[in-house]
């Protein structure tokens, strides 16, 4: 048996949506994850702090309210410079501000370090079988 | 009647304390310098005799004992991520009455090994990693701590996968170690009580004898814990009740010395209000902390650096350079007492005081609000202490003032100040006879008989 991989998941910022939140949760441990969910109003720091305690695989980042571009600034920067180079982060929920086309969300996303960048609407099952792709799980 | 002797070893006096089970009631209590350099069994003997010199000689039914004496438990506690692993590992020594001299996180460095090596720790905590989670640190750190020479026991609580490696690699260079359960299992999730169970039970077998307390195993029934841990019990028991015994409710401990002040919580400290968000590590039912630089002789000049001369001034009446007259004076000889001078005294209600002030504010929890550009929202850390009905006040400072009243008053809620969780509105008890750490060991066997003398025993101010 594959050893479970272990996934760090929160509502960054100010932002206090927390329905997704649980939703993805159990979705992730449905799907056999080992889930570390840090809830809502998260900062970049305590994402890192669980990351590193849990030596998880992923980070998980989700944005709702409409200021993910600011709160995830410098979010990879803070993590190179804790040791966590390789981790895989993701992001997801409400990017799109206006009418900004979602293409360019993602370029700024990618950009800023994020790996994955989720449109909203993004059922969980397409983010499962990313990381399961991208974290060497078989499926 | 059926007498029970608790004695307390501490680091200057022991402290004994006699009982009547049959009547409830404290029979009496004294006082003696302890003395652990020659032979401990001469302070405690001393005591007694001043003891039965005012209530007569008796026969004690059982004998238990409490020690912070030669330094008490000192400890170095080693984790992960500083408010993760290494605060669990922190509360895990504290809770088990420890002095927590240092706390290291991440690898460590030579330096800091060296660091170790110097502090001399009774025990040393090593933790790291959620279980399943980070190895290499307490690997690293396994690696790193076998180099000192020492052989002080290591408790290992650390991430499981690991733990039989970590302890291999340290037995390695003679030490005696104990793997027990992970302090932080899950990512957020508290486990400090093996590790608790785990340093009580080096601190009975090999501290004591190391300290030379041994001889004193053979006349009394056990020395049972460190005697913070035995106020924290008094606390936990005195709040919670037992069996047909109610508690008295959520209540603090407000324990000041010559070298420490402590703070005992035992309260929920979940948030008063609706909306708030709590984050940080879960907090202990029954919480203590200990702060090494607010004492009012050992650490007077600590605390004066801490809070500033002119706070202890003011509190005072004094002027600055009359305090710091007095706070050398009481550095160097710490066993003065203010009862023959008047302006000694003035001094101790300001470092009391101050010491007070600053200790319930780092215990207590913050609230944070954060205005986002949608409104306010609220973020807590730690405990909320706003509901809590019921401040006692205990150690020589607070006993021995004339105004407790207004030294226990600085534990109390600011409006200048809202943000830190204090309480609101609360009644003040004192621990006039000094016997809380007493009530603690009795309530390791009688706790139904130690809730209702400390009901008696507690004055209301
Ligand atoms: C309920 C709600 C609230 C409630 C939240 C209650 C709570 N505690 O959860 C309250 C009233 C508090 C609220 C407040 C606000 N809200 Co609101 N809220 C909503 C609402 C109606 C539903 C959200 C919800 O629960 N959806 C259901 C869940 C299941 O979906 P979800 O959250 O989108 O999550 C899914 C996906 O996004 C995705 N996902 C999420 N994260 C991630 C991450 C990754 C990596 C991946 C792959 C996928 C993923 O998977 C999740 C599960 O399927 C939405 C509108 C809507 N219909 O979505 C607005 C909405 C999110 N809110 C909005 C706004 C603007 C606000 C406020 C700023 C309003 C204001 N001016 O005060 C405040 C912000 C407060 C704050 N500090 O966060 C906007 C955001 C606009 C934007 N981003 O451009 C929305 C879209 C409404 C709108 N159309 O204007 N809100």
């Amino acid at each position: 048996m594959m050893s479970q991989k272990t996934l760090v998941m929160g509502v960054i910022g100010a932002d206090v949506h927390a329905i997704g939140n649980k939703i993805l949760e159990y979705a992730f441990k449905q799907a056999g994850f080992k889930v570390v969910n840090l809830g809502v109003m998260v900062s970049q720091e305590e994402y890192i702090k669980a990351a590193i305690e849990t030596a998880a695989d992923a980070i998980l980042v989700s944005s709702l309210y409409g200021h993910g571009e600011m709160d995830c600034r410098g979010l990879r920067e803070k993590c190179d410079e804790a040791g966590l180079e390789n981790i895989p982060l993701y992001v997801g929920g409400n990017l799109v501000v206006g009418k900004t086309p979602f293409e360019e969300v993602e370029k700024k996303f990618k950009e800023m370090g994020f790996q994955r960048v989720y449109p909203p609407g993004t059922p969980p099952e397409v983010t499962i079988a990313d990381l399961k792709k991208d974290l060497g799980v078989d499926g | 009647m059926q007498a029970v002797l608790l004695i307390d070893f501490g680091s200057t006096y022991t402290k004994v304390t006699a009982v009547d089970l049959n009547s409830e009631s404290i029979l009496g209590t004294a006082k003696a310098f302890t003395t652990v350099t020659t032979d401990i069994n001469e302070g405690l003997k001393n005591a007694v005799e001043v003891l039965h010199s005012q209530i007569g000689g008796t026969d004690y039914t059982a004998k238990f004992a409490c020690s912070s004496a030669a330094g008490g438990l000192k400890m170095v506690a080693v984790g992960l991520v500083p408010d993760l692993t290494a605060e669990a590992a922190k509360r895990a020594a504290l809770s088990a009455g420890a002095r927590v001299m240092k706390v290291y996180s991440y690898e460590l460095s030579t330096k800091e090994v060296e660091e170790i090596h110097k502090l001399k720790p009774d025990i040393l905590l090593l933790t790291g990693g959620t279980d399943g989670g980070n190895k290499n640190v307490i690997l690293h750190n396994a690696k790193m701590l076998s180099q000192i020479e020492g052989n002080f026991p290591v408790v290992v609580a650390g991430n499981k996968s690991v733990a039989e490696q970590v302890g291999d690699l340290l037995k390695q260079s003679d030490k005696e170690v104990r793997i027990c359960e992970n302090v932080m299992p899950e990512f957020n999730v508290l486990n400090i009580e093996p590790a608790r169970a785990a340093i009580r039970e080096i601190f009975l077998r090999r501290i004591i004898q190391a300290k030379g307390l041994t001889k004193v195993q053979s006349l009394i029934d056990g020395i049972l814990m460190p005697t913070p841990s035995a106020v924290l019990n008094a606390a936990h028991r005195l709040a919670a009740g037992c069996g047909n015994e109610k508690g008295i409710g959520e209540l603090m401990v407000i324990d000041v010395g010559g070298a420490t002040t402590d703070v005992h919580s035992i309260a929920g400290g979940e948030p008063a209000r609706a909306g708030v968000i709590v984050k940080g590590l879960p907090e202990p039912f029954a919480k203590r902390t200990v702060e090494g630089d607010l004492g009012v002789r050992y650490s007077a000049s600590a605390l004066i650096e801490a809070a500033g001369i002119e706070l202890v001034g003011k509190r005072s009446g004094l002027p600055a350079e009359e305090i710091m007259r007095y706070v050398n004076k009481i550095s160097e000889q710490p066993e003065i007492l203010p009862e023959q001078d008047e302006k000694l005294s003035l001094v101790d209600y300001g470092l009391t005081s101050v010491a007070v002030k600053f200790a319930v504010e780092r215990h207590a929890g913050k609230i944070e609000t954060s205005y986002t550009p949608f409104g306010v929202t609220y973020l807590q850390t730690g405990k909320d202490l706003t509901g809590i009905k019921k401040i006692i006040g205990t150690g020589g400072p607070v006993i021995n003032s004339k105004n407790p009243t207004g030294i226990l008053k600085e534990a109390m809620f600011e409006s200048t100040h809202p943000s830190i969780l204090k309480p609101q509105s609360a009644e003040f008890l004192i621990d006039k006879k000094y016997i809380l750490a007493a009530m603690g060991l009795l309530s390791e066997n009688y706790p139904e008989v130690a809730i209702r003398i400390m009901k008696k025993e507690l004055q209301v101010l």
